[in-house]
């Protein structure tokens, strides 16, 4: 019904982070207190990774909604803000399928963090491993 | 049928961006569209499993053909943004350099 709505709004907070962390880095790399953070990935780059998959997911999701006739192009925009009772159950969605969507991704976001961290962290040694022998 | 096509759609993303020869065709926006949407159809699916039980995998034929039919669209539709995007942000120069030549 109406169960993307969390994710997109989970994706314009991520955005707003991103935009936040961005201005920090700027202000970390004139001021050269980046050196040592060379060999980890940037966070805005990680964020950037969430609100691709948080807003990417959304927009195909609205579609589909649309193609369900879930959506309308005119006011209150979701059939299911005609009536009382298809609104609790729409809430009642958001609250289950919604949070669990958004969940998942920044939970799987979360897996690829530390997978990209530690194939940077494998790569490293690598070269050192090389020099050793 | 959405998911699996969508799913599909991702795999084949993921494939041909880890054999990208460069970053220049921002495949990785396609690949992350297409891993969230896959994911957030995961979460629908399960929710309708629990409801349905097994009946939720012997779908109605003209239900899946619907579906099929959305997951098409879907694909269409994230392979339509991603093209937009390319071309607004021009990263290998390729529409500036014709819109040049129209000049010329």
């Amino acid at each position: 019904m109406a169960c993307f709505t969390v994710s997109a709004a989970e994706a314009v907070i991520v955005t707003m982070a991103k935009k936040a962390e961005v201005k920090k880095e700027a202000r970390e790399l004139t001021e050269g207190r980046t050196e040592t953070k060379s060999a980890k990935i940037p966070l805005s780059v990680k964020l950037t990774w969430l609100r691709n998959m948080l807003l990417g997911g959304s927009v195909l999701l609205l579609f589909e909604h649309i193609w369900h006739g879930e959506i309308v192009p005119w006011f209150p925009f979701l059939t299911a803000m005609s009536n009382s009772a298809d609104m609790v159950e729409m809430l009642k969605e958001m609250a289950t399928v919604g949070v669990s969507m958004a969940l998942l991704i920044t939970f799987t976001w979360g897996i690829m963090c530390v997978c990209a961290e530690a194939i940077l962290k494998r790569e490293a040694k690598k070269p050192a491993q090389n020099s050793e022998n | 049928m959405t998911l699996l096509i969508t799913v599909f759609a991702a795999i084949i993303t993921t494939v041909v961006w880890y054999n990208r020869k460069d970053d220049n065709m921002k495949l990785g926006i396609l690949m992350f569209m297409f891993w969230g949407a896959s994911l957030m159809w995961l979460v629908d699916a399960i929710f309708e499993y629990a409801e349905l039980k097994a009946e939720y995998f012997n779908p109605a034929i003209k239900d899946m053909l619907n579906d099929a039919f959305l997951g098409l669209c879907v694909v269409a539709l994230a392979l339509v943004i991603w093209l937009v995007r390319l071309l607004v942000t021009d990263p290998k120069g390729s529409v500036k350099r014709a819109l040049k030549k129209e000049e010329i």
